[in-house]
């Protein structure tokens, strides 16, 4: 069993393709094995490649043609769909809800789910082995709920939440000034970013939880005997012990954030008071299955997954970058957290 | 909340003890961390249990007594707002459709990710390293960019609006996460096992289904725990790809459900619904959150 540590090392990080534990090694090939091989590697990879390697291809294709769909005739339109797109005032608008939206929600979600899983693993008294929090496993239960209710229904609950006739929210409205939550500039969006975050910030506490849970404890102890109070245990060994938790997490909720589909079409199908809250997964929908422009949609959905990767490489450089493998949302995330210990004076 | 509760009554009858051993700083400081620390997730477990609990009493209320008093308990608790949700909003008949096609799906990815995992995790070949890149491939780039072609991909095969062609379109978006998570965890099977079921006289398919996928079972209910709710859960494909009403998905048939209720709410009953949709997943979640939350753990992020 020497294999499995080596495994949950790399299982920690990305896997390494190289063959390491598992040994892999070449046999001479019998019938059995031959169609053993076509079987389990044939099957799988012939759904995958039909369903999705080849949509992804030909999208790339269509995206330069003026395609309408239904009838076989296009043309080759080179990039003129992506000339279009950049002048067009509904499409540019979209993609700044979209770029604010994975610029805060990833933040938000983040700094709650850090703050939850501190709080409940490191929330014991000091005396002794490290102890979570009285109540650990009630809190990490409730924070869990909403991400096991479909994401659909989160939206709708919160359409509902937020409903100008019936809402449990409507008396708040006219102390803010406001005649509706969804239907105004002002809050729609950040009504629309919390719903996303309050969506979310349960799976990655228990993310955060678990990979707190997977330092070694021995860590804590030293820190203590040195005299780090915990707020420094927090931002001198726990952040830098979980890293590649936040990065992944972050790249994560950024995809997430990017997409959003879901919480704009129950709650905001339309877009928003002056397409404010229109995500670019919302408008390539329309454009594609109620205008038929299929050509253009598709160039929209190319828009879409170079903005993900442009967002995912943003963060891997910056982890890069800094060395010590901070990223964005980590720095605030310790800025925030040291204005509410500094303010509780609750810090040594 | 009678969690809560109880803590708080240990936590005063142990304090007397502990204060004598603890010095007086040290226990002070312990202390305010732990009300902080309490204050704060009960504030987010009240953020996050109000909403369900408010949507839970209002689907006994009437529409009047929602749109008057939006906090009141119901006069009357109106069980009959659930039979008009089942009857308006069919949610038998998606819930039906949604466990078929999820359940079938959920078989479908789970064999054919470990058997694609275990083929990549533990036979040298060329081109396996290709493999395993166009597969991450799949799973970073966005569904959205593949939705418009996938749309007249499973026309061309005649299968746009059946279920065995939402079936196959969860299966590929799913195996990807399956294969990357199954990979791993066949790695780390060891290798003796392996040989000795060889020795004893098995061939390839038989050292797969007898030996290696039964000792991968920890692995295998991990990701399916997580394929199921994803797939549940799974919004964007349905509605594109499965318009017809007859066989909508549970997601799809609430989504519509609540953008019919335009003119003349039925408040309670759609209340009601979303109550019926959300506590069959609930329960399965508080059964086995503790295996949930131990899947996290395991590398859901590969």
């Amino acid at each position: 069993m020497k294999d499995t540590t080596t495994i949950s090392d790399t299982a920690s990080s990305r896997p390494v393709p190289a063959a390491r534990g598992g040994r892999p090694r070449r046999r001479k090939l019998t019938f059995d094995r031959v169609t053993f091989f076509l079987a389990f590697l044939g099957i799988p990879l012939a759904i995958f490649v039909t369903f999705v390697l080849i949509p992804f291809g030909q999208a790339i294709f269509w995206a330069m043609t003026d395609w309408r769909g239904f009838s076989p005739d296009y043309n080759f339109i080179g990039f003129d769909n992506f000339t279009k797109m950049f002048q067009d005032d509904v499409f540019l608008k979209a993609l700044r809800n979209v770029a604010l939206l994975a610029v805060c929600v990833p933040l938000v979600t983040l700094t709650l789910a850090l703050g939850v899983a501190v709080a409940i693993t490191l929330g014991g008294p000091s005396k002794g082995p490290v102890r979570g929090i009285k109540g650990a496993s009630f809190y990490r239960i409730i924070s869990f709920f909403p991400y096991v209710v479909p994401a659909i229904i989160v939206g709708l609950i919160w359409a509902q939440m937020y409903d100008p006739n019936a809402g449990l929210l409507k008396s708040l409205l006219p102390k803010l000034g406001l005649d509706s939550w969804l239907g105004e500039s002002a809050s729609a969006m950040p009504a629309l970013m919390f719903v996303i975050v309050w969506g979310l910030v349960g799976f990655y506490a228990v993310l955060f939880i678990a990979a707190i849970k997977g330092v070694p404890g021995e860590l804590y102890e030293a820190a203590k005997i040195d005299g780090a109070g915990r707020f420094r245990t927090t931002i001198s060994i726990t952040l830098p012990a979980i890293r590649d938790s936040v990065q992944t997490a972050y790249i994560y909720l950024g995809i997430a954030a990017l997409d959003s589909f879901v919480y704009v079409q129950a709650m905001l199908p339309n877009g928003g008071p002056n397409n404010g809250t229109l995500t670019i997964s919302q408008r390539l929908f329309n454009v594609a299955f109620a205008k038929q422009q299929f050509g253009y949609a598709t160039a929209m959905g190319v828009v879409l997954a170079v903005v993900t990767l442009v967002f995912a490489a943003l963060v891997f450089l910056v982890n890069r970058l800094t060395g010590g493998g901070e990223n964005d949302g980590k720095k605030k995330a310790r800025g925030a957290k040291a204005r509410r210990a500094g303010a509780m004076g609750g810090a040594r | 909340m009678s969690a809560i509760a109880a803590d708080r009554e240990s936590a005063s009858d142990r304090k007397p003890a502990r204060d004598r051993k603890l010095t007086r700083a040290v226990a002070s400081s312990d202390r305010r961390f732990a009300a902080i620390a309490h204050t704060m997730l009960i504030l987010w477990s009240v953020i996050v249990l109000v909403p369900m609990l408010w949507v839970l009493v209002s689907s006994f209320k009437s529409t009047s007594e929602i749109l008057s008093s939006p906090f009141a308990l119901p006069d009357h608790w109106r069980v009959e707002n659930y039979a008009n949700a089942w009857t308006d909003a069919n949610i038998g008949k998606y819930f039906l459709n949604s466990v078929i096609v999820v359940v079938s799906a959920l078989f479908l990815v789970m064999l054919l990710g470990a058997m694609c995992a275990y083929i990549l995790a533990r036979f040298e070949f060329p081109g396996r390293r290709l493999i395993y890149y166009v597969m991450l491939a799949g799973l970073t780039f966005p569904v959205f960019l593949a939705i418009v072609p996938l749309f007249f991909q499973l026309q061309n095969f005649g299968l746009l609006n059946t279920r065995p062609g939402l079936i196959l379109t969860y299966v590929a978006f799913a195996l990807p996460f399956t294969m990357f998570f199954l990979y791993s965890f066949f790695r780390s099977l060891p290798h003796d096992v392996y040989e000795a079921a060889l020795i004893d006289g098995a061939g390839d398919w038989r050292a797969f289904f007898q030996v290696m996928l039964p000792m991968a079972r920890p692995g295998m209910a991990a990701v399916a725990i997580f394929n199921f709710l994803g797939l549940w859960n799974q919004f964007l494909l349905p509605v594109a790809l499965n318009t017809d009403q007859d066989k909508w998905v549970l997601t799809q048939g609430m989504a519509a459900y609540a953008s019919s209720q335009v003119y003349d709410i039925d408040y309670g009953a759609l209340f009601a619904a979303i109550v019926v949709t959300v506590v069959p997943v609930l329960v399965v979640y508080v059964i086995f959150q503790r295996r949930i939350a131990g899947s996290v753990s395991q590398g859901t992020f590969r």
